[in-house]
């Protein structure tokens, strides 16, 4: 099993908009399954994923923040023990635009710090194509399919 | 580039789902231990990764020297929500792991 993987999409957006999506707590929740990311985004800040409940699911570091283009986070699961043991990850999304198309590649690259780690990456990127699948039609629509709790519950962030 | 069109032509070559399956089971490897085991040369490997790449089905990430695969499930996805509903889900994922298990091979004795 890897202790990484990436996943890329497409978005029909602006490299502004996708990093607002991307670092903004309310617009967050529209498409992170409820849940937000708490932080100042400047490189050396705490960072947090607090779900709708108040719950820390993940907290973390900002490493690098470039916006609108790349911000990596040092990430540790906090509410699985199990997760939680192996350790920090790093998560980096790259944001990219092609030119003259109005369309951005958002990838997103997640790797763990030191070997091992594969039950917290296959735990995290169960649920990512969810949320970008969200965050793809949140900006290209303003709609989100919503997801149910209970696919939260199972496929959960971390 | 990103249309469903490059996924299901990417998708509609048993070679290329028999690569995806491969990323499945281990992702994160490079074209030499993709070829590994394949009755493919590694030039057709090279040629159905692009089209995958292409189809933006795999994705890659350099470490060090050497370029990674990673299968890249976003696109499958986003077809799948296109005619599949939230509410639909478990019902498929019941239907799916019924049809798995009655035809994984050896199991179908313990089935009444």
């Amino acid at each position: 099993m890897s202790n990484a993987f990436v996943y890329v999409t497409y978005i029909r957006t602006t490299p502004d908009k996708l990093w607002r999506a991307l670092t903004d707590n309310t617009f967050m929740r529209l498409y992170w399954l409820g849940c937000e990311g708490q932080s100042d985004w400047q490189p050396g800040s705490p960072w947090r994923l607090v779900n709708r409940e108040g719950q820390v699911m993940d907290t973390g570091e900002v490493l690098e923040a470039a916006p609108p283009f790349r911000l990596v986070l040092k990430w540790r699961n906090e509410f699985r023990p199990e997760l939680n043991a192996e350790g920090y990850s790093r998560c980096a999304f790259e944001i990219e635009p092609l030119v003259d198309t109005g369309i951005v590649k958002l990838s997103i690259t997640h790797t763990m710090e030191q070997e091992g780690g594969a039950k917290f990456i296959q735990a995290v990127s169960g649920g990512w194509p969810l949320i970008l699948s969200n965050l793809k039609s949140l900006l290209e629509t303003g709609e989100v399919l919503a997801a149910s709790k209970a696919q939260f519950d199972t496929r959960a962030v971390g | 580039m990103t249309d469903d069109d490059a996924v299901f032509r990417a998708l509609a070559d048993g070679s290329r789902r028999q690569l995806l399956d491969r990323l499945r089971a281990r992702d994160g490897q490079t074209l030499g231990q993709l070829c590994q085991g394949l009755a493919m040369t590694r030039q057709a490997v090279a040629k159905h990764l692009a089209i995958l790449e292409e189809a933006n089905l795999v994705a890659w990430h350099r470490q060090g020297r050497e370029k990674l695969h990673f299968i890249n499930p976003v696109p499958i996805h986003q077809i799948a929500r296109r005619w599949v509903t939230q509410f639909d889900q478990p019902r498929l994922d019941a239907l799916a792991a019924l049809k798995e298990r009655l035809e994984a091979p050896g199991t179908t004795d313990d089935i009444e």
